[in-house]
């Protein structure tokens, strides 16, 4: 119980001392608001535009979880696929990792004229960003497994895909899963970039369109509470997942 | 070079085997050259040789893990049980022992109550759910022959199967091996270097020299059982090949 207290208490005293020396550098220099608001500018924001940014929080977590989903499954299929077939490794993991250098507006367009101004674009956008990690670390987690684990199965007669399942699969799971939390860090900027990146209808676009619109109208203080969101957003996910952590993978696992 | 079923007599024969393996620097080592020898049914063959005479060379051989380069082969399916005990850390002991059954396409309670009838015989009653980092050394052994025993296959391949263990525990473990096989008879390959061990459990022990491994001397252990390493006979027959050890890497 105590570790709970001071595992929450730890971080909120951190960002109380953080917003108040940043208080206190804006007020005590006059920094113009359009430079770098001052916390309780955009705390009154927040308190302001709460319907808005809910609204607009909504979106984006919506993409951000989707998406997420869509890079696990599709990262985790591409590593087992590259793990199993050295030709598919071959062929496709120097092309994975060029994915990652793809600076998104590029494909903005395209991706508009295929799937529309919906949220598809998006999805795809945020998977394209977070797979990779989980490709890397899982490939990685499959490829270490012991070569004398699969000797011995090998007299157990077991078949290739008993391998993977018995002793591979359960010990790739833990490296899989640090991926999984890699890509969800990254998922968040992920959503801004998607929804920065392709074209949206209407006021309601997700909190990285309205940061974007937010900064051209010089409503700076209300761009910073949206980003505010975002960052307590990707700290809720990261927790979250780390339950679901241990709930799928019993702690000896994770050596 | 072939891979042919036993003869009636021999679980394991091999005649004029050469195998040779890359190290890690490419270079071909030879590991046997012209190695013979033949495991009756239902007996233990020991092998003792100095370190890197290709003893896991030849269990993998047997257990047909490679392919001979010249020379032929023969044996009944064998199941290998690695120096380490390589108990997958995710699985409770029960299921590590179940694994060889859970291979075999039985059912998991099937798989399961096979194990746990024999967890008993082994003294690891009450460790079922106990995961491998939870047991002592002994007992992670004990289940990792048992995995071994319940793959069901006539010859069992046993590579320093004690070799991780403490004098005590080791004792204690060949005891128990020899127990194990007198209640459920199979055909071993026990590659071991620790002479004193491979009298008090094997039917024969075959000497093998420094690398390219070749059989040099064999020795029948024609002993009551179970054997005593304080027994007169086992300290003679144990200086015996200590001998033909020292001779074999004086030359």
């Amino acid at each position: 119980m105590r570790r709970n207290v001071g595992s929450i208490l730890a971080p909120l005293l951190l960002a109380l001392a953080v917003l108040g020396v940043w208080e206190l550098y804006v007020d005590l220099h006059g920094v113009d608001p359009l430079v770098l608001p001052a916390p309780h500018a955009m705390a009154v924001e927040a308190w302001n535009n709460g319907g808005l940014l809910w609204s607009n929080f909504t979106i984006t977590a919506e993409e951000v979880v989707l998406g997420l989903a869509l890079a696990l499954v599709c990262g985790f299929a591409m590593a087992v696929a590259i793990h199993l077939w050295a030709p598919i490794r071959r062929a496709v993991y120097p092309h994975a990792v060029g994915s990652q250098a793809i600076p998104i507006a590029v494909i903005g367009v395209l991706l508009c004229y295929w799937w529309g101004f919906g949220i598809f674009p998006k999805l795809f956008v945020i998977a394209l960003i977070c797979f990779f990690p989980v490709v890397v670390t899982t490939v990685d987690g499959l490829a270490a497994v012991d070569p004398d684990q699969l000797k011995l199965l090998r007299t157990l007669d077991a078949s290739r895909w008993q391998a993977f399942r018995f002793a591979e699969l359960p010990a790739a799971l833990p490296a899989a899963l640090s991926g999984a939390r890699i890509a969800l860090a990254v998922g968040v900027i992920g959503a801004y970039i998607a929804e920065t990146s392709t074209p949206s209808t209407g006021p309601h676009a997700g909190l990285g369109h309205e940061i974007t619109a937010d900064l051209t109208a010089l409503q700076t203080p209300r761009a910073y509470a949206a980003t505010a969101v975002l960052f307590l957003f990707a700290i809720t996910c990261f927790y979250a997942l780390s339950i679901a952590e241990r709930k799928l993978a019993p702690p000896v696992n994770r050596q | 070079m072939s891979v042919a079923p036993a003869t009636a007599h021999s679980a394991v024969s091999l005649s004029g085997v050469s195998r040779a393996y890359r190290d890690r620097r490419g270079s071909a080592v030879q590991a046997l050259t012209d190695l013979s020898l033949e495991i009756p049914n239902q007996s233990v063959l020991a092998v003792v040789g100095p370190s890197g005479c290709g003893k896991t060379t030849l269990l993998e051989l047997i257990c047909g893990l490679q392919r001979p380069d010249a020379g032929e082969v023969s044996c009944e399916p064998a199941v290998l049980m690695p120096q380490r005990d390589l108990l997958l850390p995710w699985l409770s002991a029960l299921d590590n022992a179940a694994l060889a059954l859970r291979v075999a396409r039985h059912s998991r309670s099937y798989a399961r109550g096979r194990a746990r009838e024999l967890f008993a015989e082994l003294g690891l009653a009450g460790f079922e759910r106990s995961r491998p980092h939870e047991l002592s050394g002994g007992m992670r052994q004990r289940v990792a022959f048992l995995r071994t025993l319940l793959s069901g296959k006539p010859v069992l391949c046993l590579d320093e199967p004690f070799g991780a263990l403490d004098a005590i525990t080791r004792a204690q473990m060949q005891g128990w091996l020899d127990d194990a096989l007198r209640r459920e008879p199979r055909t071993v390959a026990l590659v071991t270097h620790d002479v004193e061990e491979a009298i008090v459990l094997a039917d024969r022990v075959v000497i093998l020299s420094p690398r390219p491994g070749r059989v040099v001397a064999e020795i029948d252990v024609d002993l009551p059982r179970p054997r005593s390493r304080t027994d007169g006979a086992v300290i003679a027959l144990r200086e015996r090949a200590l001998l033909a050890l020292g001779q074999e890497q004086d030359r």
